[in-house]
């Protein structure tokens, strides 16, 4: 899954500051070193406005927002869910231009008048989208944490147009983990949901 | 009136329905805890963990912390009055570490801010000074030093010592098996909501709310009354959540205490990681003596776990890895030593089979062992060496296996698996291929079910019938994505003959059903289903007296079917009948109360009926390595299962697959490792590998065995939550017979990495 643009892990290179790990002074080791004391200026806050699920929405943001966080916090998008923060377990998933990102990877003060989808937009009211009713007819889940995160994701690559047997679809969908192990009726959910998209 | 006809079969248990939360979950519409909308005031929480394995505490100085940008309040020992230990079982577990630390990242002390980003950056600020005491950070260590946190245990049938000096071969030899984290896709989490008089609501991600609830009492000097725990569903548990909740509830608790503010504390990946405990790893010594046919004449072992600071579950744990080392196969003269080493690493705890995995794992790698040793397939040596059915039947534990199904099921798996042309095919690969080599494994899995702790063994349920027919359900068990709010409520519509969407489950909460077992030990269906049953069955009986006294028969001539009632010919509708009974002053409530049965258990001489019978199934898996990489394929795998009279075939199949995936990859890529200072250096998916979609075998074959369970639990189903985990032994097995293949018999220990594959191979050159 590659991400456009800029991410969160090169802006917040650029500026320092982390969000991150609880670590106490005087602990050694690089993954737990401690950063400087003092902290970060607080940045300006940034006024965007994106497409959210097909309606123009204004946000104020600290620039070091996530879109995930944007997404949960500020405009209360509760579906997409976050598993690591981290950009490696594809919870976070959505489109992006129509195109899947990891929510946690994209800084939302980077969005200014780009189009995000969620779970939240992707049912046309009542009606799910095929890969939503194909999640449910196959079991594609068990707690249901992964699901949003699968089923944007799964979206993403049919709007790919690549080509799709069973063995392209594990490969495509291996950024989105599913702790509970249930890929085989992840897949197949996918695989009817690609012969009627 | 209309006359119906009888149907005979069950209209809701036995069906494949799907998940009741599945709608949500595809419109992302399901909250977890971190999804309930936020009360105005919250506070967010953040914990400052240790930077040393084993440390005297000289000095914290917290005054940074507590001047920094957003911070509200700073808690450590020091500020807590009431109670710091929230051991579960026994004492040893601290909420914040008390002038001693005994492992990287213990808690030592907590910060709520205004946001998660200020507590977070807080939590780096304090001063902390150590004095470094020596650290004990491996198995072998512990073993060397006699550092254990709880006795040594010994089980012992006939004389292993007599039948391995009479026995015509004998190996001996040493293998470890790694540990596992739980890496639920939802983190640790919980929310703090201080109320009147001191009262807390608690909402946690935890598959053991009154635990949580009476920790936090605890530590805040509360009755149990004064605190509620409530959790709805969590996102994936897998024993995680059993134990390794309590901390973080009771940091939001105390955090909510001090501020008379809401807390929320949701742990960061990273830190969830390095904070909370994971599976047991285990050293296994083995000394097995066997005839010309594999028939095991007497074995030894000795199973030594980390179980990290503190004991936590894990007496429990190791117990049943004891009684999981037979497996399916009976030992005539067997010794088990079981040693539960302190380690200065986090305390390690429940996760899905509780330490049966590991004990089978011993087992199960004699077997190979054996086989090797006397040039036979290992099937073979395994079905030697299996239970009978009216003698060799008796369990190391003095247990008989009464509903001994392995030999049939095994059977029936190895024909549809094709096994014995494939074991011949494998060979002939392996002939041929000097750099790729085939290996193929069938093990089977026998796994007890039910609390080893005896008085775990209960639940309790609460059933509403409201006047307009519509019923609401609540029970102890909790929700973690294993189908168990369907199941229940699949059994409630089937007592009251309503359709499923007429039973409404709601949250657990302790302010329901109190003083709950934890939704742990595949227990969940069995035991909140027939409490269930029970509530629901005595509000049926107090209606059909009703019906009766209306159609004039007797009571036990009226049926509750499709949403109707009906006896002698006469029929009502449910809601009308209900209608009915409110007005007639007829309580529509009642509770429901079980406790598993033929439970026999003496904790103090391990002898006994630790269990209400057992769950089986088998795997076939064959792979393929490469000689000169180590890279690993898993080429096909075939499941048998047995789940008995499945209550949902849907769910069941689901927990099946889910189980087998979970333990592949604590067997092939789940590998956690601590460097010299005793830190956790795979604590984030990035460094530690879950497996994927695409792990998952490209040719994956699972079936449910059909045969009910000969014992009385809900609707003759078996429970399902941890045995297929088992499963996943046929993969390591495989591997290790290509292995073998390649380089003739080696030590080799799970996981099976890569690495592992390839330093195996190279061992032997
Ligand atoms: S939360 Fe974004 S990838 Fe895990
Ligand atoms: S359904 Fe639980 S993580 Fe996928």
């Amino acid at each position: 899954m590659t991400i456009r643009n800029f991410t969160r892990r090169e802006f917040l290179r650029d500026t320092a500051a982390t969000g991150g790990a609880a670590a106490i002074a005087g602990s050694g080791g690089k993954a737990w070193a401690v950063p400087a004391a003092a902290d970060p200026p607080v940045p300006t806050q940034h006024r965007v406005t994106i497409r959210l699920n097909g309606t123009e929405r204004a946000l104020q943001l600290d620039p070091r927002t996530s879109l995930l966080d944007a997404l949960r916090e500020q405009l209360y998008l509760t579906g997409t869910k976050k598993g690591c923060d981290m950009g490696a377990c594809g919870a976070c998933t959505v489109l992006l231009d129509g195109k899947r990102v990891n929510a946690c990877l994209v800084l939302a003060a980077r969005l200014d008048g780009r189009e995000v989808k969620t779970i939240e937009g992707l049912a046309d009211g009542d009606q799910l989208h095929p890969l939503q009713a194909a999640f449910i007819e196959h079991d594609g889940f068990q707690c249901g944490y992964c699901t949003p995160g699968q089923i944007m994701s799964a979206a993403g690559l049919l709007n790919e147009g690549r080509p799709l047997d069973e063995h392209s679809i594990r490969e495509w969908m291996s950024g989105n983990i599913c702790r509970c192990g249930a890929y085989p009726n992840i897949v197949s959910a996918i695989r009817q949901a690609s012969g009627r998209a | 009136m209309n006359a119906l006809p009888e149907p005979a079969i069950p209209e809701t248990v036995h069906r494949a329905i799907a998940h009741d939360s599945a709608d949500k979950h595809v419109r992302g519409a399901a909250l977890y805890v971190d999804d309930i909308p936020e009360p105005r005031d919250l506070l967010h929480a953040a914990i400052g963990w240790s930077s040393r394995a084993h440390a005297r505490i000289l000095s914290l100085d917290l005054a940074a912390v507590a001047a920094a940008p957003g911070v509200v309040a700073v808690l450590a020992a020091r500020d807590l009055t009431a109670s710091n230990d929230i051991g579960p079982v026994l004492p040893g577990d601290p909420v914040f570490a008390d002038g001693l630390v005994e492992y990287h990242g213990q808690s030592i002390f907590a910060v709520a801010a205004d946001c998660v980003g200020a507590a977070r950056r807080a939590a780096r600020l304090a001063r902390v000074e150590y004095q470094d005491l020596p650290a004990v950070l491996t198995i072998e260590q512990a073993l060397a030093d006699e550092s254990y946190i709880l006795p040594t245990r010994i089980l012992r049938r006939g004389d292993a010592a007599a039948a391995l000096a009479g026995a015509s071969r004998r190996l001996k030899g040493r293998f470890g098996v790694g540990g596992q984290d739980h890496f639920y896709l939802e983190g640790q989490v919980a929310m703090a909501v201080p109320g009147e008089d001191g009262d807390m609501l608690i909402h946690s991600s935890t598959q053991h709310p009154t635990e949580v609830q009476h920790l936090v009492a605890k530590v805040l000097g509360l009755p149990d009354h004064a605190v509620v725990t409530e959790v709805r569903r969590m996102g994936g548990g897998f024993g995680g959540k059993e134990t390794q909740a309590a901390i973080v509830a009771c940091v939001a608790a105390l955090l909510a205490r001090r501020t008379g503010r809401p807390v929320k504390l949701r742990l960061d990946r990273d830190d969830d990681m390095i904070l909370t405990g994971k599976r047991h790893d285990f050293l296994i010594d083995y000394d097995v003596g066997f005839g010309a046919d594999g028939r095991i004449a007497g074995v030894e072992f000795m199973l030594a776990s980390r179980c990290g600071m503190s004991p936590d579950l894990s007496a429990s744990i190791n117990d049943r890895a004891m009684f999981h080392a037979d497996n399916c196969y009976f030992l005539q003269n067997v010794t088990i030593v079981s040693h539960r080493c302190k380690t200065h690493t986090v305390s390690n705890t429940a996760f899905r089979g509780f330490g049966g995995p590991q004990g089978m794992m011993a087992i199960e790698y004699v077997m190979d062992e054996i086989a090797r040793d006397l040039g036979l397939d290992p099937l073979e040596v395994r079905k030697a060496n299996f239970y009978g059915t009216t003698e060799r039947n008796v369990t190391p534990y003095g247990m008989t296996v009464e509903d001994n199904i392995i030999p049939a099921l095994v059977a029936e798996l190895e024909a549809s698996s094709d096994y014995a042309a494939r074991r011949a095919a494998v060979d002939e690969f392996n002939r041929t291929s000097p750099w790729l080599k085939k290996g193929l494994a069938l093990t089977p899995v026998k796994f007890g079910i039910s609390f080893t702790a005896k008085h775990l063994n209960q639940a309790g349920a609460l059933v509403h019938v409201y006047t307009d027919g519509s019923i609401q359900l609540n029970h102890g068990g909790t929700e973690m994505g294993q189908g168990l709010f369907v199941k229940v409520a699949q059994v409630v519509a089937e007592e009251l003959g309503v359709a499923l969407d007429r039973v409404k489950l709601t949250a657990t909460s302790t302010a329901k059903v109190p003083n709950t077992s934890p939704t742990a030990a595949s227990s969940g269906a069995d035991l909140n289903g027939k409490a269930a049953q029970a509530a629901a069955r005595t509000i049926r009986e107090r209606l059909a007296d009703l019906a009766a006294a209306r159609f004039g028969v007797p009571a036990d001539a009226i049926t509750f079917r499709d949403g109707q009632v009906s006896g002698g010919g006469q029929v009502i509708a449910f809601p009308d009948l209900v209608k009915a009974a409110y007005f007639a002053r007829i309580q529509l409530s009642a509770t429901g109360f079980y406790t598993t049965p033929r439970l026999d258990w003496n904790e103090a001489t391990h002898q006994g009926r630790p269990f209400f019978y057992f769950a089986y199934g088998a795997s076939v898996s064959e792979v393929a390595i490469d000689v000169l990489t180590g890279e690993t394929k898993i080429l096909r795998v075939d499941i048998l299962h047995d789940c008995g009279r499945s209550l949902n075939p849907a769910i069941d199949l689901g927990q099946v697959e889910g189980g087998f995936v979970q333990g592949m990859g604590w067997l092939t890529t789940e590998e956690l490792a601590w460097d010299a200072a005793g830190r956790l250096t795979t604590h984030a998916p990035s460094t530690y590998k879950i497996p994927t979609a695409s792990d998952v075998p490209r040719d994956f074959r699972v079936a449910l065995y059909r045969g009910d369970n000969r014992e009385d639990a809900i609707y003759r189903s078996k429970a399902v939550g941890e045995p297929p985990l088992m499963l996943g032994i046929s993969v390591f097995h495989a591997l290790k017979d290509a292995v073998a293949a390649a380089a003739g018999p080696v030590r080799f220990d799970a996981p099976a990495t890569p690495e592992r594959v390839l330093l195996a191979i190279e061992a032997n050159r």
